[in-house]
């Protein structure tokens, strides 16, 4: 179908995930399930400040989200700028968790594609197991989506054996149409996963654009074969909230998809909430923020 | 003829008035058996919610200056005053009490937001102070609030055995959710209306009406509570006591109205050691 005949049931999309919020999940599934959303959890640093300092923390943390429960899984991977990319490569070097850096000057996407281009390659070449990218969302809202298309297609070549993954930044893409067309934009491309926000916008991840990504995501794998993967990123801040996301996903991409291989949450803050229902549901009692590390 | 209007009463919590997010509802009878109103029972989430805003709402009112904290508190007791004939029906018609006494029972209640009121800019010189030490250094101690503080208020009196033990804790400079009288709640919940009118921020009182021996354990257990005043009714203080010292939750019994010693109950000192030169 051409981008531009697609359309998407605004209010249909409304209705479906307000009837799916009202899902309840208790005891061992909830246990079961806040454990797997922390184990896709990309544990996330991306602000002006960031060290060599904050990345060590993040990926101790990453290997072992609370000291005090050794049954805990690792996070699926850290998301750092491409600076900090060979640093958390190294401290991560035995563990199964992934590097991740955002590239392609983020979260903007404003510079000449040729530098775009040499910050993927440079965080490649320190080891970045996964690129996250931005798209010119100006060129895309002004309908010259050949010209996303090619960006995309170049950065994928210049991930190599990396994942890409396309960020579509919804928040700035104003309506359910744009964002199923960036989504069929992006996989069409040559995205392996597509992900929603930068974090840097609001609104970043609502339900909404969860569903209606997943639902593009579903009819492109049905119709070509090729699995792609998912990424809400910004604005699921909670355990409830991921496991609402975790509800849309299973009951819209299914059971393939529940699983660090193929969807991920990004964030810096979920982590800890997650750890503070699991300490909740083993000990009967409400913790303290406190009594975590910082993200 | 003309159909009176009664007030839904509501918890407060976050700045808000709302319902017990249980949705349960129970009638409150005055001594003689009338039916006076219907009071939301406070459920273990309105409990964790209020916990939740009290924390947020700690820095804000910790950071205020200790003279400002005396201004909001006087004007509880300004709001309290002006309420006061409408505070003593309340009281008088729920517990059985007469008027005078209620109003009594006001006037003490209004006494004890003046009292804390005037205490809050004191605290640092009457309990803080530089300590003597053998060694080179600077050390000295300041009075610090513990932080959430969890209060059961008594049965009886319903009004002042609330507002003393709260002005005191909000003088230090901690955030509060306090479970009102069980067996009274109408003069405890209509404090809230005094409070969002006195320039209290949201989030810094919290108020639930509901069965403490259902509530209350689980706030003990709460993590992030640091400190419960324990002024409910003895049968459940062995329990809460148990709780609290799992999680080190400091566990008082209320001080003496109009007394330091209820402020004291609600702070820690923090002490410093400063180098200084030989």
């Amino acid at each position: 179908m051409r981008l531009e005949d697609v359309t998407v049931d605004a209010v249909g999309v409304e209705a479906r995930v307000s009837s799916l919020a009202r899902r309840s999940i208790k005891a061992e599934t909830k246990d079961a399930w806040l454990r797997l959303a922390l184990s896709m959890v990309d544990l996330t640093t991306l602000e002006g400040k960031d060290s060599d300092g904050k990345v060590a923390r993040l990926c101790a943390k990453a290997l072992h989200p609370d000291p005090a429960d050794p049954t805990l899984p690792t996070v699926a991977a850290v998301c750092v700028y491409p600076p900090f990319v060979a640093l958390a490569k190294r401290l991560l070097a035995r563990s199964a968790v992934r590097v991740a850096s955002v590239a392609t000057a983020f979260p903007s996407g404003q510079a000449p594609l040729a530098t775009r281009l040499a910050e993927v390659t440079a965080a490649v070449a320190d080891g970045a197991d996964e690129i996250d990218m931005v798209i010119d969302r100006g060129a895309f809202l002004a309908g010259r989506s050949t010209k996303v298309a090619s960006e995309i297609e170049q950065v994928k070549v210049a991930c190599g054996a990396a994942h890409l993954k396309v960020i579509l930044e919804t928040g700035e893409l104003e309506t359910y149409d744009n964002v199923r067309r960036a989504s069929l934009l992006a996989m069409r491309h040559g995205a392996d996963f597509i992900k929603t926000s930068t974090g840097k916008v609001s609104p970043a991840s609502t339900p909404g654009t969860v569903l209606v990504m997943g639902e593009a995501l579903r009819d492109y794998v049905e119709e070509t074969g090729r699995m792609v993967g998912m990424k809400p990123a910004g604005g699921i801040r909670d355990a409830k909230a991921a496991l609402a996301t975790l509800v849309i996903v299973n009951e819209t991409l299914g059971d393939a998809w529940l699983t660090p291989t193929w969807f991920r949450f990004g964030a810096s803050s979920l982590a800890n909430d997650l750890l503070m229902q699991i300490a909740k549901l083993r000990t009967g009692a409400y913790g303290s923020p406190d009594a975590f590390s910082a993200s | 003829m003309r159909l009176e209007v009664r007030k839904t009463y509501k918890l407060l919590i976050g700045g808000a008035a709302v319902r017990s997010e249980s949705g349960r509802v129970v009638p409150v009878n005055g001594p003689t058996g009338t039916h006076l109103a219907n009071v939301p029972l406070g459920s273990r989430k309105d409990a964790r919610d209020a916990v939740r805003a009290a924390r947020g709402a700690l820095p804000g009112w910790s950071g205020r200056t200790a003279y400002n904290r005396g201004q909001v508190l006087y004007r509880i007791a300004e709001v309290l005053e002006a309420r006061s004939l409408e505070l003593a029906g309340v009281i008088a018609h729920s517990t059985g009490t007469s008027i005078a006494d209620a109003t009594v029972e006001v006037a003490q209640a209004v006494e004890s937001a003046v009292h804390y009121a005037g205490w809050t800019d004191k605290l640092h010189a009457v309990l803080g102070g530089v300590n003597p030490v053998a060694a080179p250094f600077f050390s000295f101690s300041t009075p610090e609030p513990v932080g959430v503080v969890a209060l059961l208020a008594a049965d009886l009196p319903s009004l002042v055995g609330l507002v003393d033990p709260l002005c005191a804790a909000l003088a230090g400079g901690n955030t509060v959710l306090a479970l009102v009288s069980a067996a009274h709640p109408l003069a405890g919940l209509d404090l809230g209306e005094v409070l969002t009118t006195s320039d209290v921020p949201a989030g810094v009182v919290n108020l639930i009406a509901g069965d403490h021996a259902e509530v209350a354990p689980h706030v003990a257990s709460h993590g992030d509570v640091d400190a419960l005043i324990d002024a409910s009714n003895d049968a459940l203080a062995t329990e809460l006591e148990r709780r609290c010292a799992t999680n080190i939750t400091r566990y008082r019994r209320p001080g003496a109205p109009c007394s330091l010693e209820a402020v004291e109950r609600t702070l820690e000192l923090k002490t410093a050691w400063h180098p200084v030169g030989s």
